[in-house]
């Protein structure tokens, strides 16, 4: 018998008890409603945390180093002479930038300044943000507005400064402050070499008191930053902005002592890769280029496998109201057997051959898993967004913002039905050639 | 070989050689058919005659592939069945035989069209095909008017006849009818009958188990009387 018949007839036979045949239907929407629910959370929590970590900028990111500055202890290689050779400078964040999925380079400018305001002084920390972290989760819900610009003269402040400044710090936002800073600004070589006993030593740099106009546009709850970041300030500028400062810092005085190179060189250097996946290529390119390099991809990977461990075991809990579904399927089809006997004696005396009765009865078993499938689908994407709507409301009560816990992507929605209809087959297996051995004399004198 | 050169070298339409079906019930050996030999011609119509439990529906459902014998061999336009898969006796019984039945069989849940379809879907008949064969059938019982409605909804002359239609939808060459009067009034029963011999007339060899012996000299060309397993008379219609 052709497919399309076997399907018609299939489809016949469950709108003959449509009860029984509903309610073990059911029973594997339930089933797949479960399943779906318990993954939709899994995939749901995975992609929350996995969205949050890439917004931290934290599994992207390469920290890169002089190989002076790392401080890994016995490895020969790691000498002054070696950093000399290879400076961490404008030249090598350009070579940087040019590698293949490298989105950005940027250096990490932080220096301890004063912030005149309303004509009182303040000390602190002033640090440059790259314009790409704008979708880092520390401005999420910030009060004001990032950055215009690359290059604004713009600040914003962390919560807890601000309130230095101003009992409401909300009242801020508009305002302007004062930033005082030395710029450093490089001597000529023989002008502290010449004619001296310290000739031979690199030129120095003298430091300028400057000041910078800044428009208060912003006031973030939490400090930005972390590993390799930019932030760790209670004052924050635009990077490009601070970069044109050419503010002296702490590193400046190192590098001068130290006596490697009078030209502007960086401390370390963030680099921002497309996607993480890029991170451990473009790690070993920098370390080829003869500069330290740390990731938090192995971190990452970790993580990873410890959702792919909480998806499976998700899954195996949601698969076993399956399993008991499946029981439903062998007792509707073993029933059907018995109430059919006569039915199924008729068919063979019309020339149904045993594969055909066997492939009636799997039909059925198929059609009653594919629509519990897809009712099972749609029941455990209800379930999760009920569980999802939930969170939230308690999320909110608690004032910690909404997070989206459920997520059903296409790949649950095709496994889930695949799984429940290969189950229904599995379970019609033992009905099905139970039905097709039935002898056709005795099925046809059965009353 | 195909099956019109066999029909063309062989006469016979069915052919029972020494054919036994016995069956163990507990401790019994019950012989329900015991060493028949029989020859059917083509175009014949042949009445099987007997009491209860003579073994006539028996030999019946041997001839239609539906059971298989304990020994002797069945052959249907020279071909054994006994040496068929069962594969290849779906086959037979799809194309080569139509099946009637005293309780006629109808699948109550599907129409009258429907039930008269069901051989084609088995037999895989184009979709195309179908309709023209299903009507065709119909008009062959004289049930235009009734394609639509259930088995329910018939009487129980109009059931066997569309039971008839459905068993000649396929065009089979032989026609195995089990008491198909059984379950009928005496004159819708005789309606059946004339609507047997206008088929047998058309060629199609028809095999008819009956208790009724009047009806069997009437309608037959040839009765044949079995008796605990074993043919006990046979006759060719005065």
């Amino acid at each position: 018998m052709k497919l399309r018949d076997l399907t018609e007839l299939a489809a016949r036979n469950l709108r003959e008890a449509v009860l029984r045949n509903l309610l073990t239907t059911l029973g594997i929407a339930v089933g797949v409603a479960s399943l779906v629910a318990m993954l939709s959370l899994g995939v749901g929590l995975q992609n929350m945390a996995t969205e949050r970590l890439s917004r931290s900028g934290l599994f992207n990111a390469i920290y890169v180093t002089p190989q002076s500055a790392a401080r890994r202890f016995g490895e020969a290689s790691f000498t002054p002479d070696n950093a000399a050779r290879h400076p961490l400078d404008e030249e090598a964040r350009k070579a940087i930038e040019h590698l293949p999925n490298v989105l950005e380079a940027y250096p990490e400018i932080r220096f301890t300044t004063e912030i005149r305001f309303e004509n009182k002084p303040y000390m602190t920390m002033v640090a440059g943000v790259p314009q790409s972290s704008r979708g880092n989760a520390s401005f999420d819900g910030m009060t004001g507005a990032f950055f215009s610009g690359p290059e604004a003269n713009e600040a914003i402040l962390q919560i807890e400064f601000a309130k230095q400044l101003a009992s409401q710090p909300d009242s801020l936002i508009g305002k302007q402050i004062v930033l005082r800073y030395g710029e450093r600004q490089a001597l000529p070589a023989q002008a502290s070499a010449k004619g001296s006993a310290d000739a031979g030593l690199p030129a120095g740099f003298s430091v300028i008191p400057r000041e910078a106009r800044l428009r208060i546009v912003g006031i973030v709850e939490t400090e930005p930053g972390g590993f390799g970041g930019f932030g760790r300030g209670r004052v924050l500028i635009p990077l490009a902005r601070a970069e044109t400062l050419r503010a002296a810092q702490g590193s400046d005085l190192r590098e001068l002592v130290r006596g490697s190179s009078a030209r502007a060189a960086y401390e370390n250097l963030t680099v921002r890769v497309a996607d993480a996946t890029d991170v451990k290529a473009a790690e070993g390119s920098i370390k080829d280029m003869g500069f330290a390099a740390f990731s938090l991809l192995d971190a990452a990977h970790n993580l990873s496998i410890v959702f792919v461990v909480f998806d499976l075991l998700l899954g195996i809990f949601g698969s076993l109201a399956l399993v008991v579904a499946s029981l439903g399927i062998i007792n509707t089809l073993v029933m059907a057997i018995l109430e059919r006997r006569r039915e199924i004696g008729v068919l063979k005396a019309l020339g149904a051959a045993d594969r055909d009765v066997k492939r009636l009865f799997f039909a059925e078993a198929g059609v009653m898993g594919l629509i519990g499938g897809i009712a099972g689908v749609f029941g455990g994407w209800l379930i999760g967004r009920a569980l999802a709507f939930g969170t939230n409301i308690y999320l909110h009560r608690r004032g910690l913002g909404s997070a989206n816990i459920s997520a059903v992507p296409w790949w649950i929605v095709i496994g889930a039905i695949a799984f429940a209809v290969a189950v229904s087959l599995i379970a019609g297996m033992y009905p099905a050639s139970r039905a097709a051995q039935l002898n056709p004399v005795e099925a046809l004198r059965y009353e | 070989m195909p099956d019109t050169a066999a029909q063309i070298v062989d006469p016979n339409a069915l052919r029972a050689e020494g054919v036994s079906r016995h069956y163990q019930m507990g401790g019994a050996l019950v012989r329900a058919v015991d060493g028949i030999s029989l020859a059917i011609r083509r175009g014949e119509f042949v009445a099987l005659l007997g009491s209860s439990g003579s073994g006539k529906s028996t030999l019946l459902n041997l001839m239609a592939g539906l059971d298989r014998p304990t020994s002797g061999a069945i052959l249907a336009h020279e071909k054994n069945l006994g040496e068929m898969t069962s594969e290849e006796l779906a086959r037979h019984r799809s194309h080569t035989v139509g099946m009637v039945f005293q309780a006629f069989n109808l699948l109550p849940r599907m129409t009258l069209a429907e039930n008269i379809e069901l051989p084609l879907r088995l037999a895989e008949v184009a979709r195309a095909e179908r309709p023209g064969r299903v009507n065709e059938a119909i008009r062959r019982v004289r049930l235009e008017k009734r394609a639509t409605h259930r088995p329910a909804e018939l009487s129980g002359g109009e059931q066997q006849r569309a039971a008839l239609a459905r068993a000649l939808v396929n065009r089979p060459t032989i026609l195995l009818a089990d008491e198909p009067t059984g379950n009928l009034d005496s004159a819708t029963g005789d309606e059946i009958m004339a609507l047997l011999r206008e088929i047998n007339e058309s060629g199609v060899t028809i095999v008819m188990v009956t208790h009724e012996q009047p009806r069997a000299d009437k309608y037959a060309h040839r009765t044949i009387v079995l008796k605990d397993g074993k043919i006990a008379a046979s006759g060719d219609r005065p």
